[in-house]
């Protein structure tokens, strides 16, 4: 169980990016975080990682706080971020440099295999399409089995096509171990397609504005009525989100 | 991780990343300096400028025969090619080792750059008194003497481009895990790799400028003592025949440090200039 506890996050500069967050997610489920520009959805991630510590509240993981990264969390950035001087499989190896060889080797070729780029495992990041460069970003995620999987924006900077390929991919990877995923997106199909519970924030300060259990069948089909009936209830939803705050709505920002 | 990886899997270079194979466009290079040449040798033939003084590049390269033929030169060239090889090491040794620990921690940059800073705008020459003085006038004085020249472009390439590394690839190393050392030679070491071998070509240059300097406290082998053998014995084509010698010996080293260092950015993905 990942617990989310009355976290905030107040930047040096003064800024509260996020205020008062709560979130408990179970083994294994997929909660989708959506929102506009600057309601902290990256934030959290960023908090949920260990990368950045919050001004106040906690996170846990099992009961144990999460202070720094930990093995048991991985996280799958905007950008695929490799190492340029790596080859792929190196690159997908980074993280389990702990291993011994031999089993580096069987881990690197499985996830490799598991993201279709078996083939590519000895070219060089640059050879690479942006999609691809993401895949081997997933699987060096995946690759020491991490019981928490956070995805911040993972798919935004690619295609339509290349994005609903590697959001299919996605589900597929997520049932070989069944990680706890958090997915940050500001694409709402993308959250509908993917999430168990979409949580949908506001910005200034940013904060939860409501969660939803979409009741769409899986395996949900983006064309279906129901899925996009939800997908415009959800819109409407962001779009009230993203509207500056009325007077009763205001946040006492200053406690913090 | 990344040997066992790569040697276990048995992964083949990718097409692009083969090396070029020679053409021989590289001999383009030659023709500014034989044309020089000529233009000089013509100069003196027609009498345009008397070659007393200046001799011209024949009797150089005659002065060159002669003295391989003796096995001086061969002498000479060991004996300065062993002291720049032994102060590039040990310069290069302390530039990284300072260079990443200094681009590393804020503190350690904020303790010795400043003091550094100041050090490298000493000439060569400056230190000469000083390294006899404190090493003696042998062989440690002058090896010290190249690995300081060695030493300033290894050490402010290293720490400057350690702090242009991408910040995001530092988080993935944080998210990772890694300790500060690994963070050093895994990720910032390799992400500055390309300004790295510039500036241990850098480094090798000034560690060529530097031999001579050295060669002048009191040396009785290498081409900087030809050269002032040349000078105290009014030969000027000796002088010039040290010169060539440390331009050709100079362009060698640079092109094997070129070469080497070549297969280790074949991932670049730089600019390919027009022909």
């Amino acid at each position: 169980m990942l617990d989310i506890s009355g976290v905030s996050k107040r930047y040096p500069n003064g800024l509260l990016a996020l205020a008062g967050l709560n979130l408990a997610v179970a083994q294994g489920e997929i909660v989708a975080i959506v929102g506009g520009s600057g309601c902290g959805k990256s934030t959290a991630l960023r908090l949920v990682s260990g990368l950045d510590m919050p001004t106040l509240g906690s996170v846990s993981l099992d009961g144990t706080p999460v202070t720094a990264p930990r093995e048991e969390i991985g996280l799958v950035f905007q950008e695929p971020r490799l190492m340029p001087w790596l080859t792929i499989e190196q690159n997908v190896a980074f993280g389990i440099r702990h291993l011994p060889a031999a089993e580096q080797v069987s881990r690197v070729s499985e996830a490799l295999a598991r993201v279709g780029l078996d083939s590519h495992a000895g070219h060089w990041p640059r050879e690479l399409s942006g999609g691809q460069a993401q895949r081997v970003s997933l699987a060096r995620a995946l690759v020491g089995r991490p019981k928490v999987l956070l995805l911040d924006e993972p798919f935004s900077a690619l295609d339509a096509l290349t994005r609903g390929d590697l959001q299919d991919h996605l589900l597929d990877l997520w049932a070989y171990d069944r990680p706890t995923m958090i997915l940050v997106t500001h694409d709402i199909e993308e959250a509908l397609f993917l999430a168990d519970r979409i949580v949908v924030m506001q910005p200034n300060p940013g904060r939860v504005r409501t969660e939803v259990v979409p009741p769409v069948a899986r395996p949900r089909d983006r064309l279906n009525g129901e899925f996009l009936n939800w997908k415009y209830k959800l819109l409407r939803e962001l779009d009230h989100a993203s509207r500056p705050p009325s007077g009763d709505e205001s946040f006492p920002a200053a406690a913090i | 991780m990344s040997t066992e990886i790569a040697s276990a899997a048995g992964v083949p270079d990718a097409p692009a990343v083969r090396a070029s194979r020679p053409d021989g466009k590289w001999l383009i290079g030659f023709a500014l300096p034989v044309f020089l040449a000529l233009a000089w040798e013509l100069a003196v033939a027609t009498q345009m400028v008397g070659g007393r003084l200046l001799p011209t590049p024949s009797k150089v390269i005659m002065t060159l025969v002669g003295l391989a033929q003796g096995g001086e030169l061969l002498d000479h060239v060991l004996a300065t090619l062993r002291r720049v090889a032994l102060g590039f090491v040990f310069g290069v040794a302390a530039g990284t080792l300072v260079g990443a620990v200094s681009g590393y921690w804020t503190i350690v940059r904020r303790v010795i750059d400043p003091s550094l800073q100041a050090l490298r705008n000493i000439p060569s020459i400056a230190w000469v008194p000083m390294f006899i003085l404190w090493f003696g006038i042998f062989e440690t004085s002058k090896v010290i003497l190249i690995a300081v020249g060695v030493f300033f472009p290894i050490y402010l390439a290293l720490s400057g481009a350690i702090l242009g590394v991408d910040r995001k690839l530092v988080e993935v190393g944080r998210i990772f895990r890694f300790s500060h050392r690994e963070m050093i030679t895994r990720i910032l070491l390799p992400a500055t790799l390309p300004s790295y071998i510039i500036a241990l070509r850098s480094g090798l240059g000034l560690g060529w400028m530097f031999v001579v300097a050295a060669e002048f406290m009191g040396a009785e082998q290498g081409l900087g003592f030809l050269l002032v053998d040349g000078q105290q014995t009014g030969r000027p084509a000796v002088i010039l025949a040290s010169i060539t010698s440390f331009a050709i010996l100079g362009k060698l080293t640079d092109w094997l440090l070129a070469s080497l260092s070549g297969r280790f950015l074949k991932w670049q993905d730089g600019f390919k200039p027009a022909e």
